[in-house]
C-alpha cells in the first residue's frame, strides 16, 4: 500500500485492474485504492509479471502492507496463467534470475486459458484467479457469464471527515515546522487577457482557454528559471526537484481540496496545459486521480478564481518549499505611461520556506512571472 | 427552445457538474455561480455542454447572459428564430 501523502496511514483496496500472471509495465494502472482524498488509481513502478494478488478488494490495510507480488526478473513472454497456480510464489523483494518452474497441476497443463477480454477485466476487478474457472464460451473460453457479478463501482466522492484530517495533518505540520516568508505583487493581466479573448473568439467553447491556464503557464516557466524554489526540504537540507511538476490546487464540491501534479508543466504549451488542467479538475472531482499525481508535485499553485478573494497568503505543502497564489482578477485604476487608466490586475503572492530560500530569491520569481504575463507569447 | 426545454437541458447538464444541486429551489434571477457554487472551470464545462447539445456557437461575450435561469431561457428562445 503506497503512501499517497505524509498523513496517510491506511487505504482500502477497491479494485484490481490486472489479473495474476499479467505482464505489467512501469506506469500501468494496476489497482484502485480508496483514500482520504477519494479513489486513487495506483501505478506500478517496475516492469514485470504480477504473480499473485495478496489483498482482496474491500480490504483496508496499512501503508507499507504487501498488496501483490511482482516478479521483476521474469523475462520473455508472460507465463501461461495456469502456471501461476497455488504453489510457492516468487517473492518480489528477492528477484530470482530464473522463475521457478511451474508446479505440477491437475489441470490440462499446456493450454493457456482462453478468456474473453471482458471476462479478463472482470476477473481482475474481482481479484479472481482465472485458473479453476470452467469456461462455457466458444472452445471452452471463459466468458463474462462464468464469473460472479462485478462489485459495485467505486464511489467518486471522498470522505469529508477524512479529507479534513488530511488537510489538518499537512497544514499543521507546515505551520509547526516551516518558517514561512510572504511576498506579494500586483500584476497587470490586461495584455494576457486581451490575447486570451482574441484566441477564444475563434474557438468553440470546449477549446477555449481560461485565465488560470495563462497564469499557471507563466508560473511554471518562471519556476523553471528559479530551481532554488522548486523542490523539497528533507533531512535539514534542500533538495532541488528534477522537473517542474506543479501541484494545482483544486477545490472539491462540499469542501476540501487536493493539489494533484501536472508533470513538466513548464514544457507544456498553453493549450496542452489547459487540456491537462481540465482533465485534472474533472478527475479530482469525479474520481480517478493517479497515485503519482498526489506525490509528484514539486511546487504548488493556487488560484482563487473569479469569485474568490483578492489575495491569498498560502501555506506551503510540506515537503515542498514554495507555494504561489493568484487572487481574483479585478479592474483597478492603474498608471500606464504617466496616465491613470482602468486595468485588470491580480495580486500574485508567494510563501517561501525560509530554511530553503530568502525573500530576494522569491521576489525574483514573482518578477519573472510578471514579466512573462506582460509579454504573452503570440501563437 | 421553449423555456421548459431549456430548463430541462440546463438541469441535465448541471446534474453532471453539481450533482447535489436542486434547480427547482434556484430563483430565476439568481446567479448560478453563487447559487450552485460554480467556478470558472464549471462554467467552461457548462458552456461547452450547451454548445454541444444545441449547436449554438456561444461566443465568450455572451457568457454573462447565461448565468441565470431566466437569462438562459431568453437566450435560447431568441436563438430559435
Amino acid at each position: 500500500m503506497p503512501s499517497l501523502g505524509a498523513d496517510m496511514e491506511a487505504g482500502t483496496l477497491v479494485e484490481w485492474k490486472v489479473a495474476p500472471g499479467e505482464r505489467v509495465h512501469r506506469g500501468d494502472i494496476v489497482a484502485v485504492v480508496e483514500t482520504q482524498k477519494g479513489a486513487i488509481e495506483i501505478e506500478i513502478f517496475e516492469d514485470g509479471v504480477l504473480r499473485d494478488l495478496v489483498v482482496a478488494p474491500g480490504s483496508r490495510v496499512p501503508v507499507g502492507a504487501l498488496l501483490a507480488r511482482l516478479d521483476v526478473a521474469a523475462g520473455g513472454p508472460p507465463p501461461a496463467l495456469s502456471a501461476a497456480a497455488p504453489a510457492a510464489p516468487p517473492r518480489a523483494a528477492a528477484p530470482a534470475p530464473v522463475p521457478p518452474p511451474p508446479p505440477p497441476i491437475a489441470m490440462p497443463p499446456a493450454s493457456r486459458h482462453r478468456v474473453t477480454p471482458a471476462a479478463r477485466r472482470r476477473a481482475a476487478a474481482l481479484g479472481l484467479p482465472l485458473e479453476g474457472l470452467r469456461g462455457t464460451g466458444v472452445e471452452g473460453a471463459i466468458c463474462l457469464a462464468d464469473l460472479p457479478q462485478a462489485p459495485p463501482r467505486r464511489s467518486s466522492g471522498f470522505d469529508p471527515v477524512g479529507m479534513r484530517k488530511a488537510i489538518a495533518a499537512a497544514m499543521g505540520r507546515s505551520k509547526r515546522e516551516i518558517p514561512h516568508y510572504y511576498l506579494s505583487q500586483t500584476v497587470d493581466l490586461t495584455p494576457g487577457l486581451e490575447r486570451l479573448a482574441r484566441l477564444n473568439a475563434g474557438r468553440a467553447p470546449p477549446e477555449r482557454l481560461l485565465p488560470a491556464a495563462m497564469m499557471l503557464h507563466a508560473a511554471a516557466r518562471a519556476v523553471a528559471e528559479t530551481p532554488e524554489l522548486n523542490g523539497f526540504w528533507e533531512n535539514d537540507a534542500f533538495r532541488a526537484a528534477e522537473g517542474v511538476h506543479v501541484g494545482w490546487a483544486v477545490a472539491l464540491r462540499g469542501g476540501g481540496l487536493v493539489a494533484p501534479a501536472i508533470r513538466d508543466a513548464d514544457r507544456l504549451s498553453l493549450d496542452a496545459l489547459m487540456v491537462a488542467m481540465r482533465d485534472l479538475v474533472a478527475r479530482a472531482r469525479g474520481g480517478g486521480l493517479r497515485g503519482s499525481e498526489l506525490t509528484d508535485a514539486t511546487i504548488t499553485v493556487t488560484s482563487l478564481g473569479d469569485r474568490g478573494a483578492e489575495s491569498v497568503l498560502p501555506i506551503i505543502h510540506p515537503p515542498q518549499v514554495t507555494i504561489l497564489g493568484f487572487g481574483r482578477i479585478v479592474e483597478r485604476p492603474w498608471v500606464v505611461a504617466g496616465a491613470v487608466v482602468p486595468r485588470r490586475v491580480a495580486t500574485l503572492t508567494l510563501a517561501g520556506d525560509h530554511r530553503a530560500s530568502d525573500g530576494h530569491r522569491g521576489g525574483l520569481l514573482l518578477a519573472r512571472i510578471e514579466a512573462l504575463l506582460q509579454k504573452p507569447e503570440e501563437p | 427552445m421553449t423555456r421548459d426545454e431549456t430548463l430541462a437541458l440546463v438541469a441535465d447538464i448541471l446534474g453532471g457538474i453539481a450533482p447535489e444541486a436542486d434547480l427547482s429551489t434556484v430563483p430565476g434571477d439568481a446567479d448560478l455561480r453563487e447559487a450552485l457554487d460554480l467556478d470558472s472551470m464549471d462554467i467552461l464545462n457548462f458552456v461547452a455542454a450547451l454548445h454541444e447539445r444545441t449547436g449554438h456557437p456561444i461566443p465568450e461575450a455572451d457568457y454573462p447572459k447565461l448565468l441565470t435561469l431566466d437569462g438562459l431561457a431568453t437566450y435560447f428562445q431568441a436563438e430559435a428564430h
